[in-house]
């Protein structure tokens, strides 16, 4: 018991100097909280948002993102954003991207970090103001953001 | 000034979808990350991308640290008129770069 004390003493005092090398993950309460910021008291439906993430990434640093919306992207009916989402990032709120009915497609891509093994999830805005969600998961076994420089 | 890739079509047919793919050579410093010294080191990202047709704006994004280094950013959009596309990313530390293309509309 006394070792284990010890242990964490040693932990909390190297944290304390600025030694830890891992910052605290955000919780999943921050995630919830980041998509409440977004979308209120609204509903958030699932479907019509399709991710494309690896299952197994080696290296966090740069993960190939892809995301998909069903939708015509008509003037009347089409997506204005996407919001993407990484769980246990210290940061969860990844990026936004507005789009419209001359995008033609609902279809992004990019390069993202994943800090850790993870869901990733992307909430779409439509034109009528409705929420839609879609999520991936990955396994991460090189985590970005926590290696010295 | 800075390190831009851009793969747009140069030509296309009226109405046609096309893929706009994008890269720009960054850091993304999240200002998550030590020093073998322990100091932090500052954060320095890209924050705002910006795509306009003709001088209309037709995607934009903002990003944030879980953007990995080098920002790649690809969609889509209609091709309606020939025209020149144009990018903008600015971020911290006043960092701006603008590129364009042009494209031909038949």
């Amino acid at each position: 018991m006394k070792r284990r004390k010890l242990i964490v003493a040693g932990g909390a005092v190297g944290a304390s100097l600025g030694l830890g090398i891992r910052p605290v993950a955000a919780a999943p309460a921050d995630l919830h909280a980041a998509i409440e910021a977004l979308v209120g008291t609204a509903t958030v439906n699932k479907g019509r948002v399709t991710l494309e993430l690896a299952a197994l990434v080696e290296n966090g640093n740069t993960v190939p993102l892809g995301i998909r919306a069903d939708s015509p992207m008509t003037e009347a009916d089409h997506v204005t954003a996407i919001h993407v989402f990484a769980e246990k990032n210290p940061q969860p709120y990844v990026a936004v991207f507005h789009l419209g009915p001359r995008a033609g497609r609902a279809s992004v891509s990019t390069r993202i970090r994943l800090a850790d093994t993870q869901t990733v999830v992307a909430i779409c805005v439509m034109s009528d103001g409705s929420f839609w969600s879609g999520s991936a998961d990955s396994v991460v076994t090189l985590a970005a953001c926590v290696e010295p420089a | 000034m800075a390190g831009a890739l851009i793969r747009v079509p140069s030509s296309a047919r009226r109405g046609e979808i096309i893929e706009i793919k994008t890269l720009i050579s960054h850091v993304m410093e999240s200002g998550y990350r030590r020093t073998e010294q322990g100091t932090v080191i500052p954060r320095d990202i890209l924050r705002q991308f910006v795509c306009t047709y003709n001088g209309v704006e037709i995607f934009r994004a903002e990003i944030y640290q879980a953007i990995a280094a080098n920002p790649y950013i690809a969609f889509t959009t209609v091709a309606t008129e020939s025209g020149r596309i144009a990018f903008t990313w600015s971020g911290d530390n006043g960092y701006s770069a603008t590129q364009s293309v042009e494209i031909t509309v038949s």
